[in-house]
């Protein structure tokens, strides 16, 4: 035997391999480890490590005033930046007890919408590059452009929007907006079919996807897995139906729900959701077009303490100065209290637990992030799977490594 | 007060008939038959428009310049059709995203698995210098670990932007002496990051 | 829209929501006697307090109770308050009963010299990554968890960053000096 050469211990009875599918890798889009243990190619146990990408978000926030941590829930699910962003200004909103016109939760819904929509396109057409398929993903990303020129349109920014003020928006939708939301409208099913039509019923992506990554209703409830997975396993629970928030109780759409959980599932599902988020954007667009008069210029609520004013105003008018003198200096009053609030992100329910003690910034403020959350179940997921179900399932789980970390 | 245009002051004519702009030739003495020129500006041409880079996408910058990628603003144009994720095999690492603590080890043995000659730009505002997180879990900008060629700031960055670098790079690339990488100063350069 | 939970039909929850914060107290009050405390409603949720080595038993109850069911863990996080001797450290749960649609706040107080809490990994699935989560932001020590240790700092950190005391900068950095950066 040659005695200089120094095995590990156990590492001549072990039988499996172990894989590093680590933080750097083509199929994790984002920045987390999965340690495996293969048995040839079944997976018989997966360790996941996370935290490549933490930015101390909870702590920061802790040092910022209210508006400045809008541009830190931009990048929790940076895919879906508006919702974040929505989701903070109605935490705030709730716990400063403003009231929003209808008009600003109609903007505000039309604005989720798409950012549901721009953050399943990536999820589903990913899935579909994941597999091999990467026209799907090229074919649609046109169509994200198209979503993103109507948030610049809006807040000036394509990716991370910081789009809204507290009590509604920084400015009204333009004309332009308008027009490029109908285009949207317009051309935009004929692409969703045809996506569609390249997948739902492919026999290759469905013998890939289908019955890998599957989880219970019950132990994915165990699990805290909500949105789109949860979804997927037969459970139609969706926050904007439970605790509805900026008036989606006067939308009609439906919660699409799988059987399986696997990974077929998710896919099915999240094109669903699609459909209906056109619906209920198109429902939105006939509400605001029925606006009249001075009710079709309303963009936000009628709270100057919390609403920080346009800058036009804020150069000519004597009031809206003051106002954004306080804002900014944090001379506003911000009652002490706790508040919990939650919407429905691209990935399931997103909380914000806002601590106040009366100061300008939070005492405390935790996120709950859907993609924490149900990462931990991707062990239970792939138990016995084969290594290339390991990849799909985890890029249909739409892991946002940002909203994993924060 | 405007700003004098620096940029595209010239631009280059396309021709007419296959609406194709050509890059130039290097400088160089030709005749009938032949053209002779530095070896350097024959192999840096090469090199620039055969670029193969390795996205190292992290966070938010990394879905930017998925829509760089993608064929509204492609990157394929410019040479860069073949992503890599293997540093063995690719010349460019582009960092795209914030770099926390727990992932600078990582960034570094990436970095150190490249073979010469190598380039990185850091793309967007977290890589170049840590962004708006100045916190404690986050490398306040690559250049601690790895050093770097073109900051590209923004947060995130348009893809335009984004091109903009990987024009930059090219311009290093296509202009860099064939002997650089054996110079005392790129030796001290490493040195000085522990790399050798 | 409600959700199914393992055959359970909504049929009933249509008209007679008899559940609410008023009913949700009284009977917490009814098992638990004077542990259970500080019953408020911020924002229309109900929150209350108990002694840390009750927090299983009290999470069992609404549970398995056939009329409370909460069975879904939303989220459990910490608070510190440096201020507040022997009850420096909150553990928050919030719970949901996804049938009643109603969520609740609990909490549990623990002072930061033995920060011993429960795990609520038995019960709940979902509280695996957040406990280790709260270990590594505020070091709060979750008896009989199967794997308690750091998720999302790195390995060596030898300090709880999200408690009050420590900065949110890191100290060792060289390039943004406090004058410039406003500290």
């Amino acid at each position: 035997m040659d005695h200089h050469i120094k095995l590990p211990e156990g590492s001549i009875e072990k039988t499996t391999t172990t894989l590093n599918l680590g933080p750097t890798h083509p199929a994790t889009h984002g920045v987390f480890q999965n340690i495996l243990e293969l048995d040839g190619e079944r997976i018989v146990s997966a360790e996941q490590t996370v935290g490549y990408i933490h930015r101390a978000f909870e702590k920061i926030a802790e040092r910022r005033p209210l508006y400045q941590i809008t541009p830190l829930t931009d990048r929790l699910n940076y895919c879906s930046s508006p919702i974040n962003n929505m989701g903070w200004h109605l935490t705030c909103e709730k716990l400063l007890n403003v009231k929003t016109p209808k008009r600003v939760d109609y903007l505000r819904i039309i604005i989720m919408e798409l950012a549901r929509i721009s953050d399943h396109l990536i999820c589903n057409s990913v899935v579909g590059v994941d597999s091999g398929a990467y026209t799907g993903f090229l074919y649609v990303m046109q169509y994200r452009e198209l979503i993103y020129e109507i948030y610049e349109e809006i807040c000036g920014s394509r990716l991370t929007t910081n789009i809204g003020r507290i009590g509604g928006f920084e400015r009204n939708f333009t004309n332009a907006a308008f027009q490029k939301l109908e285009q949207f409208m317009a051309e935009y099913p004929a692409v969703l079919k045809e996506f569609e039509n390249l997948f739902s019923r492919n026999r290759i992506f469905m013998e890939r996807t289908s019955g890998s990554g599957g989880i219970s209703a019950e132990r994915a409830l165990n699990y805290g897995f909500t949105g789109p997975n949860l979804r997927a396993t037969g459970v139609d629970y969706d926050v904007r139906v439970h605790t509805p928030y900026s008036s989606y109780e006067d939308f009609d759409f439906e919660i699409p729900v799988g059987k399986t959980g696997d990974n077929y599932d998710r896919f099915l599902v999240r094109n669903q959701e699609m459909w209906q988020s056109l619906r209920i954007i198109e429902q939105a667009y006939q509400k605001i077009q029925s606006f009249k008069g001075a009710d079709a210029e309303v963009f936000h609520a009628d709270v100057p303490e919390y609403y920080l004013p346009e800058k036009k105003d804020v150069y000519t008018k004597m009031e809206a100065l003051i106002w954004h003198f306080k804002i900014i200096m944090g001379e506003t009053a911000i009652p002490p209290g706790e508040v919990y609030l939650s919407v429905e992100g691209g990935n399931g329910e997103l909380g914000f637990y806002l601590v106040s003690d009366g100061g300008r910034t939070p005492y405390r403020l935790h996120f709950r992030r859907p993609c924490f959350i149900y990462y931990q179940a991707y062990s239970e997921l792939t138990k016995g799977a084969m290594l290339s179900d390991a990849v799909i399932t985890m890029s249909s789980l739409n892991l946002i490594a940002g909203e994993m970390d924060a | 007060m405007s700003r004098p245009v620096r940029f595209n002051v010239t631009p280059i004519v396309a021709d007419a008939k296959d609406n194709i702009a050509l890059a130039d030739m290097p400088p160089g003495y030709s005749g009938e038959g032949f053209f002779a020129t530095k070896l350097g500006d024959v192999v840096g041409l090469a090199r620039k428009n055969s670029i193969w880079p390795l996205p190292f996408a992290t966070s938010c910058c990394g879905i930017e310049f998925m829509a760089t990628m993608a064929s509204h603003y492609d990157l394929a144009r410019f040479g860069a059709e073949r992503l890599g994720f293997s540093p063995r095999q690719c010349d460019l690492l582009m960092v795209m995203g914030t770099i926390a603590k727990k992932m600078g080890p990582i960034v570094k043995q990436v970095y150190l698995q490249m073979a010469e000659p190598r380039w990185v730009v850091a793309v967007g505002a977290c890589a170049c210098s840590g962004g708006i997180f100045d916190s404690y879990s986050v490398l306040q900008g690559i250049d601690q670990i790895v050093p770097v060629d073109v900051y590209v700031p923004g947060c995130p960055p348009r893809p335009e932007a984004i091109l903009d670098g990987f024009i930059r790079i090219q311009d290093l690339v296509g202009q860099e002496t064939l002997r650089r990488r054996h110079s005392e100063q790129y030796k001290a350069l490493l040195g000085s990051y522990g790399i050798e | 829209m409600m959700c199914l939970v393992s055959g359970e039909t909504y049929s009933h929850i249509k008209n007679i929501m008899s559940l609410n914060n008023e009913t949700i107290k009284a009977r917490l009050i009814e098992k638990f006697g004077e542990q259970v405390t500080h019953f408020e409603t911020p924002y229309d949720m109900l929150s209350f307090e108990a002694p840390k080595e009750m927090n299983l038993k009290v999470m069992q109850f609404l549970f398995d109770d056939t009329e409370l069911r909460f069975r879904f863990l939303t989220d459990l996080t910490a608070v510190h308050y440096p201020d507040q001797p022997v009850r420096e450290l909150a553990v928050v749960y919030h719970l949901h009963n996804l049938v009643d649609n109603i969520r609740i706040r609990f909490k549990v107080f623990t002072d930061i010299s033995t920060p011993d809490i429960f795990t609520a990994t038995q019960l709940y699935s979902a509280a695996n990554w957040m406990e280790r989560e709260t270990f590594d932001f505020f070091g709060v020590n979750f008896v009989g968890h199967p794997n308690l240790k750091r998720i999302l700092n790195v390995d060596e950190m030898d300090y709880f960053p999200m408690r009050k005391e420590y900065p949110m900068e890191d100290q060792t950095r060289r390039d943004k000096d406090d004058a410039m950066f406003g500290r």
